[in-house]
């Protein structure tokens, strides 16, 4: 469980990042983070791993503070995959590229081969084994980024605008995944910009702006709010804004917070049944 | 990734900024060569205490005292190291405690007056300007633009190695673990990062650039030129005095230790 209360953070530059953030993340939940460009929802998950120490006000992993535990101890816990993976690719091979972790960690010689095997072939790699993570297209390398990270099968994960420079193709397999670990009981958090990606998923959604949080639920609630996204400046999803241009149908309830297509679909086609 | 943070450049009006680099450069070389020529701690701290109107006027007071404490660590070092050596070297006999370190406090404000003079230099001086200097000074423009290429990606990189760090941190890397020897070795999985970014962000420069037409015409000109205002004439004027009066000072007056004047 991660328990933030009331958080601010000030970067030694001085750009005050954060205001005064208090939420709870429980165990099992799946959150997505979202907001307008330098909102501050970096800063906020690199608290959750103890890269970055509150200025005021506390963040508690597993009731544990972070000012009293090292990055090593609390990323065992909380897996945190960056944005650009050639910020950590180093290795020769994604072989050792994902073994790194593990070392680190002190895992013993047979748990590391099991974890790399295991960790390689969730994520369709495993004929890049030994070849050097350079040498992968970028959609490749995210992967072994995100394979490096699960591979210690942290309770937590966070991802940093995992769908950016992703096909339509990855994006589906990485939301089928990542719907996939949360089913199993891992928090997952993402932060992104990606409204439709969000709106197919339907996480729980944090909106920040200016470094507070504007908004806190369900995303069917916050995602058609027009004046909520607008200020996190974002777009509403497509879907919602055919359906609230569609004269007539404002009234209509049912409509007024669908976000995906396929909700949409099978409502419109019902109605369009009941018309005759 | 402090003292980098003394260095960066950030884009405001003032007297000193305004300043023709040429002539500012001549300056930080008069400084310079002032805080070679003496070793007494007085005219040390004189220089030390007589540049900081120049910080206040430039206001860059913030990012001058960011620089100082970013290099503080090696003005603690150069002090312990003269003490060290100083007392070892006289067998202790060389002068009274008091006397040796007034000897290791000079030496290190002879360090931290080239800190501060460098530090409003390159605060002051934006990268563009500082090519610009060098170009009318003769040196060809494709040197010119190496140069200033490189400078402008020092806080990017700064930034970047930072980034590294974290991301290899939530891996489990411990940089302060081991002896010295490891934690050298701990290094490597944020410098080869940073080198492959830093080789390929400049092979995506160079494609950038030949896009643009880098080179196309052989004879450039330039937008901006720079031009000696009186303020500069000034200041070149200083400088030289500034120069002068140091050297005929440290040739012909005998400079009272801080401690007799103390003690007397
Ligand atoms: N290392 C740093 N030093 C100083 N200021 C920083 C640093 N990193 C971020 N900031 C500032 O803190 C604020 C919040 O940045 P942050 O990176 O958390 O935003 P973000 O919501 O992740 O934005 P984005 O959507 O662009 O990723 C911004 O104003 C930014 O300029
Ligand atoms: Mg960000």
């Amino acid at each position: 469980m991660i328990e933030v209360e009331d958080l601010y953070f000030t970067y030694p530059s001085g750009v005050e990042a954060l205001r005064g953030i208090t939420l709870t993340i429980r165990d099992g939940e799946f959150v997505a983070i979202m907001g307008q460009n330098g909102a501050g929802k970096t800063t906020l998950v690199k608290h959750f791993n103890g890269l970055l120490k509150p200025t005021k006000g506390s963040v508690k992993i597993d009731g544990v503070d972070t000012t009293k535990a090292s990055v090593a101890e609390l990323a065992r816990k909380v897996g945190f995959v960056f944005q650009n993976p050639d910020h950590q690719l180093f290795c020769e091979t994604v072989e050792d590229e994902i073994s790194f972790a593990l070392k680190n960690f002190g895992f013993d010689e047979d748990a590391i081969k099991d974890r790399v095997d295991w960790a390689l072939n969730l994520l369709d790699l495993t004929r890049y084994r030994n070849i050097s993570p350079f040498m992968l297209s970028g959609g490749e390398r995210k992967r072994v980024a995100l394979a490096s990270v699960l591979a210690w099968d942290p309770k937590i994960l966070i991802l940093d605008e995992p769908t950016i420079g992703q096909d339509y193709e990855q994006k589906e397999r990485l939301r089928n995944f990542i719907v996939q670990l949360n089913a199993q009981g891992k928090t997952v958090i993402i932060v992104t910009h990606d409204i439709e990606f969000v709106a197919e998923c339907k996480p729980r959604v944090i909106l920040m702006a200016e470094g507070r949080v504007i908004a806190d639920g369900d995303p069917h609630e916050i995602l058609t709010n027009p004046n909520l996204v607008s200020k996190a400046s974002l777009i509403l999803p497509e879907t919602t804004r055919i359906l609230l241009g569609l004269r007539g149908m404002e009234q209509s309830g049912r409509l007024a917070r669908v976000i995906d297509v396929y909700e949409a679909g099978r409502i419109l086609t019902a109605m369009l049944r009941d018309q005759g | 990734m402090n003292m980098f943070d003394g260095f960066r450049f950030r884009r405001v009006s003032s007297p000193i900024h305004d300043m023709d680099p040429r002539v500012k450069f001549l300056y930080v070389l008069v400084i310079f060569a002032a805080a070679v020529l003496f070793d007494q701690l007085l005219p040390l701290l004189v220089l030390f205490v007589a540049q900081m109107p120049l910080i206040l006027v430039a206001g860059v007071k913030r990012e001058c005292m960011r620089s100082m404490r970013g290099s503080s660590l090696f003005a603690v070092i150069i002090f312990a190291t003269n003490m060290l050596s100083l007392y070892l070297y006289s067998g202790g006999g060389y002068g009274s405690i008091p006397s040796i370190i007034e000897r290791s406090l000079a030496m290190t404000f002879r360090f931290m007056v080239l800190v501060e003079s460098f530090s409003i230099f390159f605060l002051t001086t934006s990268p563009d300007h500082l090519g610009l200097a060098l170009e009318q000074s003769g040196v060809p423009f494709d040197l010119c633009f190496a140069f200033t290429t490189a400078i402008r990606f020092v806080p990017v990189m700064a930034e970047e190695a930072q980034t590294i760090i974290d991301a290899q941190k939530a891996r489990g890397l411990e940089l302060e673990r081991g002896n010295f020897i490891r934690r050298v070795k701990n290094y490597v999985p944020v410098l080869i990062p940073l080198l492959v970014n830093s080789i390929r962000r400049s092979l995506e420069l160079a494609e950038a650039m030949e896009s643009r037409a880098w080179g196309a015409s052989p004879k450039r000109t330039n937008l901006y030129v720079l031009k000696m205002k009186r303020s500069d004439y000034y200041m070149i004027i200083t400088s030289l005095i500034i120069l002068v009066l140091a050297a005929y000072i440290r040739l012909y007056i005998s400079i009272p230790s801080i401690y007799e004047l103390l003690s007397a």
